[in-house]
């Protein structure tokens, strides 16, 4: 029962797709499969973590092909927290999708995808084959494809273009760099790459190969020089799918690049610089173009930007302290980004506008649901002793070991420039006085809905504030996480033996 | 299009074209083939009719909308996928096979029926991009 435990979260995403698609037409049944579905999904997440927790890295051998020449999923400590991460997200988004998003979209497959576009993730955060790796990239984005054009408004489809081109491109380049990989090694499997890669003599070429990655899963992850898509395309779709973009898409990218530079390509001078630099220019720009932005989905598209910056900044200092930051950050970065995206969404459900200069006097209308959002706005920032906070001093305290005194400026600077930005955003939005706006007709105001849809909205962003409050208060815990996965990570002998059973 | 002589020839090219989409199909386990190719020869049998004969022919022979294929195909091959999960406590899509073997067929197994699952997916997401083109042009 247990032997295959880690492809549950998997069949149980892809059976869910399936009986939607059956569904097709039968709105109403879509909606209550989706939920049901999607805590049953947390139910086994928790379990498979649980399972690992206890009995260390787990592996299973997709058609029993023995590795390193068949598919092999392996759920370490750093795979089954993102997928326990991407349950508790995907139950988030799917209730809150259930009331927000119109029936018109749900009407063309909005469900069915949506488990698509989660199945494709577990699946990213489980395979151990680098090809198979691509593969899920490819369900990934063919699903936000899908998601990010549903509805087919003329801005939507104006910034899905973007997304579009940027992630094939993207994903060509991955595929260049997969085939230059196996021209090198003979090996797609990564553990048995990790073995292979270090024994090339010509290094040069290894770097050139971990250069190709790195473009391929930044542009996925939105760093620096390569991020233009993302502010561009996330504000178009409807804000449950900007959720769950917000708040997982970007961080497969951030999983790719950490998988891939703490197994394979590990110890390269060179690269960790590159690495560092673009962290520190992405986490300056993210915040700098946060600070201009009047659009509120804009201004949290910009703020992801720039807090990816936390985790490739992590990657590239390299210690163990600075790796358990960057997971630590990964943790609470899911689960906030999500539910701020949501915020938005229900902002402007109540508004009908996202634009900061037009809002205000939220606090007068919803004095509690304004605190509720207090929680993710403020959590964001880091203020003690909300979830951002924890993070940043193992990413602060890993800088000062290894004496890179900029990045630890960037990582004040960018905290810096967080906290201005929400404060601006909170002062606008919630405390300034309420502007008239005009009235929009056929528009469903938060007021007109009724009891259940509203229930809908608020609960998952109360579900994600609570958790968000667990990862603040019971920091421990989550430090205790991290640390095993950073030690899993950077001693990658572990991940090999698991995999290879030497 | 509407030409008698492709309107007499799809008559007998449409049978045709599906047995030798099952024929691709059964091929495909060691030699070249599989459903895949099996589906796209399918799908292109149904496309001629749709030429020869108008889209509402085509739409009343298939009986149901070929959109309704995707998720039968997609469950037979999770089904085939799963089965080793779920009787035989193997890792998910391992090979089970019929000990004897059957006439026409050969060897029996669960390939088999994912090869059938992608057959009908393949079918049923063709059919539906190029029906509806021809329903907006």
């Amino acid at each position: 029962m247990t032997q295959q435990l880690v492809l549950y979260p998997l069949l149980l995403q892809m059976f869910l797709s399936i009986v939607l698609m059956f569904c097709w037409r039968k709105i109403s049944w879509q909606r209550v499969i989706s939920i049901v579905g999607s805590i049953i999904n947390v139910g086994v997440s928790i379990w498979l973590f649980s399972y690992i927790w206890e009995n260390g890295t787990q592996i299973v051998l997709a058609g029993n092909w023995k590795p390193p020449f068949g598919i092999i999923f392996v759920a370490d400590t750093l795979s089954a927290t993102l997928v326990l991460l991407t349950a508790i997200s995907g139950l988030a988004v799917s209730s809150f999708s259930s009331a927000s998003v119109v029936a018109a979209r749900l009407k063309f497959g909005y469900f069915p995808i949506f488990h698509f576009l989660l199945l494709g993730l577990n699946g990213a955060f489980l395979t151990g084959d680098i090809f198979n790796l691509y593969v899920w990239f490819e369900i990934i984005i063919i699903s936000s494809f899908v998601l990010i054009t549903l509805g087919g408004e003329k801005a939507q489809l104006e910034g899905s273009v973007k997304y579009f081109t940027l992630n094939i491109l993207a994903s060509m380049i991955f595929l260049t760099a997969i085939a230059v990989l196996y021209g090198l090694t003979g090996s797609l499997n990564m553990a048995d790459l990790a073995l292979k890669v270090a024994a090339i003599e010509n290094r040069g070429l290894v770097s050139i190969t971990a250069i190709l990655f790195l473009v391929a899963f930044g542009i996925k992850a939105a760093v620096f020089p390569l991020y233009f898509w993302l502010p561009d395309s996330y504000h178009t779709p409807p804000s449950a799918v900007a959720a769950i973009f917000g708040g997982l898409l970007t961080k497969v990218g951030v999983y790719a690049l950490i998988r891939v530079f703490t197994l394979i390509f590990v110890g390269d001078q060179f690269i960790e610089n590159i690495i560092l630099i673009m962290a520190v220019l992405t986490l300056i720009s993210g915040g700098l173009g946060a600070l201009v932005k009047n659009n509120l989905r804009k201004v949290f598209s910009y703020l992801i930007i720039c807090h990816i910056g936390y985790m490739i900044a992590g990657l590239g200092l390299f210690t163990e302290v600075a790796i358990a930051g960057t997971i630590f950050y990964l943790i609470h970065d899911i689960i906030v980004k999500t539910n701020l995206f949501m915020v938005s969404g229900l902002i402007f459900r109540m508004r009908g506008t996202n634009s900061i200069r037009n809002l205000g006097g939220l606090y007068a209308d919803y004095p509690k649901l304004s605190l509720l959002i207090a929680i993710p706005l403020f959590s964001l920032v880091g203020i003690p002793p909300l979830s951002g906070f924890w993070p940043k001093i193992s990413l602060i305290i890993a800088g000062f070991q290894a004496e890179r005194w900029w990045v630890v400026g960037a990582i004040i600077f960018a905290s810096l420039i967080t906290l201005i930005v929400i404060a601006k955003v909170w002062a606008s939005v919630v405390w300034k006085e309420k502007k008239e706006l005009p009235v929009r007709l056929n528009f469903r105001y938060f007021d007109k809905l009724i009891t259940i849809r509203k229930a809908q909205m608020i609960a998952p962003m109360i579900f994600l504030s609570l958790v968000s409050l667990y990862i603040g208060f019971g920091a421990e815990h989550i430090q205790q996480v991290s640390s095993r996965v950073a030690g899993e990570l950077m001693d990658n002998q572990q991940y090999i033996e698991a995999v290879l059973g030497k | 299009m509407k030409t008698i002589i492709l309107r007499t020839a799809s008559t007998y090219l449409l049978p045709l074209l599906l047995m030798f989409s099952i024929f691709i199909l059964l091929r495909g386990h060691y030699s070249p083939g599989g459903g895949f190719v099996g589906g796209l020869i399918a799908s292109i049998a149904f496309v001629l009719h749709a030429f020869a004969r108008g889209l509402d022919n085509t739409k009343e022979l298939l009986k149901i909308h070929p959109g309704f294929l995707m998720p039968i195909g997609l469950a037979l091959a999770f089904l085939a996928g799963v089965t080793p999960v779920l009787f035989f406590d193997l890792p998910f899509m391992t090979g089970i096979w019929y000990p004897g073997q059957l006439p026409v067929i050969g060897s029996l197994g669960s390939a088999l029926f994912f090869d059938l699952g992608v057959y009908l997916v393949v079918v049923g997401v063709t059919l539906t991009i190029i029906f509806t083109i021809t329903e907006s042009a």
